[in-house]
């Protein structure tokens, strides 16, 4: 874990010194960190994930005369991860901001599941997906996966509109639960 | 654009950035917003008209000195603030208990006051030209310092807000000093720190929208 941080921050502070190499190197392991970062946290909606990863990466970029050398770079990057995570949740819609758990140290899980490649996670999350009970998984699909509306997806699966809403919101609160246990 | 496109390009000009930026832009600014402010307290209010005689005595300087001490916890707060993550830390709760302590000795000054002296003790002559001027007297500060802070990257906006407010206050109260003639301690404890909770509140409430980058 420390080596991780070691690493990185060796890395920014030879960047930061104007190594171009060294910053490719931060860049690229950061990248990974982020990415495992927003897929725990935009279970529903992993299309984002690359986008905020790039935009995350974009702002360290323009804010790297912020980084203390003497001061942990995780902490850091995190809070840079976190306030764009929470931009965006907060420009697509606040009910969504409540569901998906934002807060914790959760550092520690990033660096263990860094690695782990994109169409792993997709994998997995269908796996997970498969594992809820149909109330909540044909809500998350229609609604969430195949964009349909809640009027349709209440239509199709027989259910009322309201028990829809509230499948959406528990199952994704179950599928978080999930993800965080299983890595 | 693939990430590791982006990841090329952003690695492709010079990458070095300047060492102790967060430092040098808070200092500018508190440099540039202080001098607007003398500039207009010399030009607009005069120095007070005693001045020669005021500096001997200690009431002068402890005008000078509480303003000073919140802008010094203020500027600790700031700096904190200004960068991904970071939080006011220990200067909040020390700066809330200097103002107790100074709350609690402006209340033994008035206790132990003659009772027909206890409200000029407290009211002075200019209780709200002084709160409107230090109000005032902080704007160029509170602006200089949000510009600085839009170039950094805090990410909790209403505490930097707040703290970038304080910041100012106590710079604004510490150029006003200079002006008014006022020489009791409550006067400071109520007209002062009201002139510098302004800038503050201020500063809280602007900051989530100002100070959002991105």
């Amino acid at each position: 874990m420390e080596d991780v941080e070691e690493a990185l921050r060796a890395a920014l502070q030879l960047a930061l010194a104007g190594d171009n190499g060294a910053y490719v190197a931060f860049l690229t392991r950061s990248g990974a960190l982020l990415r495992s970062y927003f897929r725990r946290r935009l279970v529903a909606s992993p299309s984002d994930v690359e986008d905020l990863v790039q935009e995350t990466l974009l702002a360290v970029h323009n804010r790297r005369h912020t980084f203390e050398p003497a001061a942990r770079l995780m902490p850091w990057l995190y809070a840079i991860a976190r306030y764009k995570l929470i931009d965006l949740l907060r420009a697509q819609s606040p009910r969504h901001a409540v569901e998906i758990p934002l807060d914790g140290d959760e550092g520690i899980a990033e660096m263990l599941h860094a690695e782990a490649s994109p169409a792993e996670s997709q994998r997995d999350l269908a796996k997970l997906l498969d594992t809820l009970p149909d109330r909540y998984r044909l809500p998350i699909v229609l609604v969430k996966l195949e964009g349909r509306s809640v009027a349709e997806a209440a239509r199709t699966t027989g259910m009322s509109e309201p028990a829809v809403k509230v499948g959406i919101h528990r199952g994704l609160k179950k599928l978080a639960a999930l993800a965080s246990k299983r890595r | 654009m693939k990430t590791d496109a982006l990841i090329a390009m952003l690695a492709q000009g010079p990458v070095a950035a300047p060492r102790r930026a967060v430092g040098h832009r808070l200092l500018a600014a508190m440099a540039i917003g202080v001098a607007i402010a003398l500039v207009v307290m010399l030009a607009a209010l005069h120095l007070r008209a005693d001045l020669a005689t005021a500096v001997h005595l200690p009431m002068f300087w402890i005008k000078l000195v509480v303003p000073l001490t919140v802008a010094a916890l203020a500027v600790v707060a700031v700096r904190r603030l200004a960068r991904p993550g970071g939080s006011g830390g220990p200067a909040v709760a020390i700066g809330a208990l200097l103002l107790v302590v100074l709350a609690a000795v402006a209340v033994a000054d008035v206790v132990i006051a003659p009772a027909n002296a206890r409200a000029a003790l407290v009211l002075g002559k200019t209780a709200l030209p002084c709160v409107f001027l230090v109000t005032a007297l902080s704007l160029p500060t509170l602006v200089a310092i949000f510009i600085a802070l839009r170039s950094l990257a805090p990410t909790r906006l209403t505490a930097a807000g707040a703290a970038a407010g304080a910041l100012a206050g106590g710079l604004g109260a510490a150029v006003y000093a200079w002006h008014c003639n006022e020489m009791t301690l409550p006067f400071v404890a109520v007209w002062y720190v009201l002139g510098m909770a302004i800038p503050a509140g201020l500063g809280a409430l602007l900051g989530r929208r100002w100070l959002h980058w991105s």
